[in-house]
């Protein structure tokens, strides 16, 4: 293979031992090289966290006027930003603790209804045996390449004006206001996390044993049965990896929340507010360094306590289209 | 302290109603499917009785209701994706070929507006861009990384270091950048990484993301900076998954990091790096968080689903905001279809 094949067969030992030593020092060479490059790479991507990370505890006037890397030769250390950005009662202030209790109450049951109603699907079409089965399970499959873009529009009138048919109404506007847009806002995140967790659920639940199944089966237990005590239980890997999933998706959403829980502190969540300061306040870097952290504080927790679920997850799922 | 959480009362109660509804929907279902079925067993059970005790002959026993079952079991989902997606879809590809208070039939006029408005020529030039350039750079630097630092000490650490961003919103990740960003005219302090380096080397400050074209580029960094952890995590995923005797037989050949990496690793990880490199087109092709915090779209940066939003949302041009939902979606299909024909390949190869 390499060049200097024939000199080794020749079979001298000191051939030998200098190839050997230019070998070791290209190898030392070469993952000190990748070592450096690995550093680099791994410090672009923690500094500027990390620089947000120090400037929100630092004072206003500091923030403002001098970059965060001086905070290591006059380190100035305040609460002042998280107090004022969370609590603060003024408009200009973040009042983001109003909005974090909404991000709260968007994205439980945002997570809890497509889980729950994904994976009854996904049982029903690995272990249920009816017709037309396989097509229902394509068609739901299918359904993970339709950007939800390409229902905004359509969903936010039926959700406003209700539906008719020919002057007849099918169905009366919803006219929710308040904490009640919450439901537009589950709706909306439930229909369309459900086609990726059939398809991610259904991976994991169609590869339980068979034997199991016809066991429990034979031994007169019905699908209900079947499904709450030996399904779940075994599936619950698969369950926190959507979970996640879904935690992360919904808790980091801008679109949907933008469109559907509208802008006001009743309803809608960090991500909005904190899109909003960034437009309008944009060298408020008081406020926005330690709100960003506000908002990023809980994901992150989520993510590092269950980043072996998350990453199980993404492994099953990225085979998606 | 001036927060008030009697202000919050509705929202938990909202919140409470949401956790009940849930319980009484998806329990209900359950118990239902639970008792009728248990409910006409015992039925059948009394009739059986019943018919040996008389002498008559059994009931003929009725069809198994597994196909009721199952309907029971897809009801919820399916009808959410009925309402919630298939029919909006639908009616979003009508809408598309009405104006924009959806009132009359305008044929192609808004695809014929889409290709012809300078402005949106340049929406989807930049969206180009992004499509060609996200992917490619995250799947480099997350291949890079995932070889450079496959089973080197503080392995897992140094993952976690670049999969960290995974986790930051799209928004918190567009303020961190906008603060490397930041600008503060000349002579004065700069409190942005980027123009600190920039006056440490002799430079001038600039304003970033005022600049096009190259503001869309720093607005692109953002997106790889967010995404090559998913592209680093499947790829090592994959990297590890190489049969041991392969790499052991070519080690024992004398062939060079770099020949490994060419001839061995590369071949072997394809179909990941397909996989990763389609998600990241998909998932590039749909951005919007990122432009509407950093720039709102403005100086040039817009791209399809930032413009789709504006058009819809804030101008009120349901038709022309439909076209470019309906354009978006074209635009996945041809890349989905690639990746359903490699997956079939794969299967049979």
């Amino acid at each position: 293979m390499t060049t200097s094949t024939p000199t080794l067969a020749t079979g001298t030992q000191q051939v030998d031992e200098r190839r050997g030593t230019a070998r070791r020092v290209r190898k030392r060479l070469n993952t000190r090289v990748a070592t450096m490059i690995s550093i680099v790479i791994a410090l672009l991507w923690t500094i500027p966290t990390f620089g947000l990370f120090i400037s929100s505890f630092r004072p206003e006037d500091q923030i403002k006027t001098t970059g965060w890397w001086t905070f290591f030769s006059d380190p100035q250390f305040t609460l002042d930003n998280y107090q004022e950005v969370l609590f603060g009662r003024s408009s200009s202030s973040g009042q983001l603790a109003s909005y974090f209790i909404n991000s709260l109450a968007i994205t439980i049951p945002s997570v809890l209804f497509p889980l729950a109603f994904a994976a009854l699907a996904a049982y029903a079409l690995a272990w249920i045996n009816f017709r037309g089965r396989d097509w229902v399970y394509i068609a739901i499959f299918a359904m993970q390449i339709v950007p939800l873009q390409m229902a905004l529009v359509p969903l936010l009138s039926f959700f406003s004006n209700g539906v008719s048919l020919g002057g007849v109404t099918l169905m009366p506007a919803w006219d929710l206001d308040g904490a009640q847009k919450f439901a537009q806002v589950w709706f909306a995140h439930t229909c369309f996390a459900l086609p990726f967790a059939v398809f991610l659920l259904h991976n994991f639940i169609s590869q339980l044993p068979k034997d199991l199944m016809e066991a429990a089966r034979v031994d007169g237990a019905t699908h209900p049965k079947i499904f709450r005590t030996i399904v779940l239980p075994l599936i619950t890997p698969a369950l926190a990896a959507f979970g996640i999933f879904q935690f992360l998706w919904v808790w980091n959403d801008l679109l949907v929340a933008l469109i559907f829980a509208g802008g006001g502190d009743e309803t809608a969540p960090l991500t909005v507010r904190l899109a909003e300061l960034a437009g309008t306040r944009g060298n408020e870097w008081q406020r926005l360094t330690a709100g960003a952290f506000v908002s990023i504080v809980v994901p992150l927790l989520v993510f590092l306590s269950l980043q072996r679920y998350f990453v199980r997850g993404l492994l099953a799922g990225s085979v998606k289209g | 302290m001036n927060f008030d959480f009697a202000d919050e009362s509705p929202k938990l109660m909202m919140l409470l109603w949401g956790l009940v509804a849930f319980v009484a929907v998806v329990g209900g279902l359950l118990l239902l499917l639970d008792v009728v079925p248990s409910w006409f067993a015992r039925r059948r059970e009394a009739q059986l009785v019943a018919a040996s005790a008389s002498g008559a002959p059994p009931p003929r026993r009725t069809r198994p209701r597994e196909g009721l079952f199952a309907l029971f079991f897809l009801l919820p989902a399916t009808l959410l994706l009925l309402v919630g997606l298939v029919v909006p879809a639908i009616r979003t590809t009508l809408l598309s070929f009405m104006d924009g208070g959806s009132q009359n039939w305008v044929g192609l006029a808004n695809y014929r507006w889409m290709f012809a408005d300078d402005a949106i020529v340049r929406v989807l030039l930049n969206t180009l861009v992004w499509v060609l350039l996200v992917p490619l750079v995250a799947t480099s630097v997350g291949l890079l990384y995932a070889v450079m630092v496959d089973r080197a000490r503080f392995e897992a650490l140094a993952k976690s270091l670049i999969f960290m961003p995974m986790a930051i919103s799209f928004v918190g990740a567009s303020i961190i950048w906008k603060f490397v960003y930041a600008f503060r005219g000349d002579g004065q302090e700069q409190i942005g990484l980027l123009n600190q380096i920039m006056v440490s080397l002799g430079g001038e400050p600039r304003q970033w993301l005022l600049d096009s074209p190259l503001n869309t580029l720093l607005l692109i960094v953002i997106m790889v900076w967010i995404q090559a952890g998913f592209a680093m995590v499947v790829l090592s995923a994959a990297i590890k998954a190489i049969p041991a005797d392969i790499v052991e037989a070519a080690r024992l050949d004398g062939v060079s990091p770099w020949q490994m990496f060419w001839q061995i690793t590369l071949p072997s990880i394809r179909p990941a790096l397909i996989v990763v490199v389609v998600t990241l087109s998909i998932a590039t092709l749909k951005v919007f968080d990122i432009v509407r915090t950093a720039t709102n779209g403005n100086y040039d940066t817009s791209v399809i689903a930032n413009e789709m939003y504006n058009q819809a949302f804030r101008y009120g041009q349901n038709g022309q905001g439909s076209a470019l939902a309906v354009f978006l979606f074209v635009l996945v299909i041809p890349i989905v279809i690639y990746q359903i024909r490699n997956l079939r390949q794969q299967r049979e190869g």
